[in-house]
């Protein structure tokens, strides 16, 4: 169990941190506002997840010592929330995909057997299906926008593609979780993500991936690189000053 | 001709006496009515500056939230960055209703040719500088704005009503990091010390030059648009924060400080105007830094707002 709801934990808390850098840098003040929103959002799932998980925690470490303190072979989220902002596509595409997946995701486990879980997730499917609604118009207006949000949002979708079924990987400990309904099945996931994807790329007039290539690891903390850049900068000062109050 | 012709024929004669009348009565001048030039110049000039001083407060504290200590904390700092950016929206809009366009006034921000409150030109250094950010900053923004929930041009008014609510959450939060701070580790407390020795005067200046000196003043209280002027907010403001410090343990980086028993205020040393000046003329810390953060997240995102336009029709 602690090691499920670390995943979901730092699913969330690895996007929030990348979105809560993107302040202020929007191409609008509506978007500051909204990308602040949802990065809120996201850290709030992210808190909500880490105090469950220390229940289940031999340490009993809290949701800033599990964020401060562990290193990045220790954080456990999806390779695909931890990829740089390398332009506004690549913000919302990767949201869109994160959201694609939340929304299915949350469904079931506001179903869970496990009734902190279930409220937890009840209270994110909300914002998790207005999330998708703010990522996939984006997507929509990117891809039928101009020629050139055309080609840059088709790279973020062929760039950031090969990152999206790590949010599907599992443990072999999960089997019993899911059995006994307490966790998702990422094979009920799968198919409703792939419908949301698809339909929202064809509204987009966008390409869907062809590549059959996947980079997975990141829930066993084989992790891309830039990992290792965003958690020190994260965890700076609360390791600075090692048993402070803040 | 007499004069009762005189105002009958003349359309602006008849709005500069309801004019008049409207200030005269203490009611709000609203976009509809008519309003002399140079009240809406100013009027334009001032809400433009208060928006882009939201919009530009965002860099000074975004600075931090990636490296906030905790996540209540990195919550709370992101929420506060977000009000600011609803505050500048608020406002634009406001300033809207005197016909003048966002684009424009984004404009003439990236041109220089209007400025924000040059408080935003200073660095943020270190994470206790989120709470004097807060604590002095936000405190010195709301002395100022609670006067303004009275001015006299309504949309401006009522938007400080709404503005004033969310600025004195973020004056409490930012005293209460002060306070766990003072209360934390010997560094931490040495944190706050220098975030208070840095911050305590430039907060002071953001209330403008002295009376003495300050051109708009005059005709901006005949207008109604201020009700208090700069030295009176300013000494406000002193009376307000001092306790404060204390409370906190801190040492108010003036020697000059003392409590009069005779007025019932503090007095405070001299506050040096030509670096005051310096930073409103461009040469502060930031100000370089600022602009360009602000023009290139403009010109990054120039594609997406061409793309949004392309969709839209
Ligand atoms: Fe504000
Ligand atoms: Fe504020």
């Amino acid at each position: 169990m602690l090691s499920y709801l670390l995943r979901l934990a730092d699913d969330n808390l690895v996007l929030a941190q990348r979105l809560s850098a993107l302040i202020a840098r929007m191409p609008e003040l509506e978007e500051d506002i909204a990308i602040a929103n949802i990065g809120l959002d996201h850290l709030g799932q992210a808190r909500n997840f880490y105090s469950y998980a220390s229940q289940f925690d031999a340490l009993g470490r809290d949701e800033d010592q599990f964020a401060m303190l562990r290193s990045e072979r220790e954080f456990v989220n999806a390779v695909l929330v931890e990829q740089p902002d390398v332009d506004f596509a690549h913000t919302v595409v990767r949201q869109f995909f994160v959201d694609a997946y939340q929304v299915p995701l949350y469904e079931v486990l506001a179903a869970s057997t496990d009734e902190t879980l279930a409220g937890m997730a009840a209270k994110a499917l909300k914002e998790a299906r207005y999330h998708l609604e703010y990522s996939s118009g984006w997507v929509i207006r990117l891809g039928d926008g101009t020629s050139e949000s055309h080609e840059r949002c088709q790279t973020a979708v062929d760039t950031l593609w090969p990152f999206t079924a790590d949010l599907f990987a599992g443990e072999t400990s999960d089997a019993e979780l899911i059995a006994q309904g307490v966790a998702a099945d990422p094979a009920v996931l799968r198919p409703q993500f792939d419908r949301t994807i698809s339909a929202v790329l064809a509204e987009a007039q966008l390409r869907c991936p062809s590549d059959p290539y996947q980079r997975l690891g990141g829930r066993t903390g084989f992790h891309t690189e830039h990992l290792g850049h965003l958690l020190p900068e994260m965890q700076s000062v609360y390791r600075a000053h090692p048993g402070a109050t803040w | 001709m007499t004069v009762t012709d005189a105002t009958s024929t003349d359309p602006s004669a008849v709005g500069q006496a309801r004019f008049d009348e409207l200030l005269a009565d203490g009611r709000k001048v609203e976009p509809r009515d008519w309003m002399p030039d140079e009240y809406r110049k100013t009027m334009i000039r001032q809400i433009a500056q208060h928006a882009h001083s939201e919009v530009i407060g965002q860099q000074p504290e975004g600075n931090w939230i990636t490296r906030a200590p905790s996540l209540k904390r990195k919550s709370i700092l992101m929420a506060k960055v977000q009000d600011e950016a609803g505050h500048g929206l608020y406002l634009y809009s406001a300033a809207e209703t005197l016909g003048v366009s966002r684009d424009e006034l984004n404009e003439m921000l990236h041109s220089g040719r209007q400025k924000y409150s040059s408080i935003f030109n200073y660095p943020t250094l270190s994470w206790s500088d989120m709470g004097a950010v807060g604590w002095l900053v936000d405190g010195a923004a709301i002395t100022n704005q609670v006067m303004l929930t009275r001015t006299s041009y309504g949309p401006y008014a009522r938007a400080m009503i709404k503005i004033c609510k969310e600025e004195s959450f973020h004056q409490r939060q930012g005293f209460e990091i002060m306070l766990t701070m003072v209360n934390g580790t010997a560094e931490q407390k040495a944190m706050a010390q220098d975030s208070l020795n840095r911050w305590w005067w430039p907060a002071l200046a953001m209330f403008g030059p002295p009376d003495a000196d300050s051109t708009h003043t005059t005709q901006s209280i005949a207008w109604g648009i201020k009700l208090e002027t700069n030295d009176q907010l300013r000494q406000k403001f002193v009376d307000m924060t001092v306790p404060q410090a204390e409370y906190l343990g801190l040492t108010v980086p003036d020697p000059d400080l003392r409590w009069n028993d005779e007025t019932g205020h503090y007095e405070f040393g001299a506050i040096d105007w030509d670096d005051f000046w310096a930073v409103v003329k461009g040469d502060g810390p930031c100000n370089r830094e600022r602009i360009a953060h602000k023009v290139k997240a403009w010109e990054d995102g120039a594609w997406v707002r061409e793309a949004g336009r392309a969709h839209a029709e």
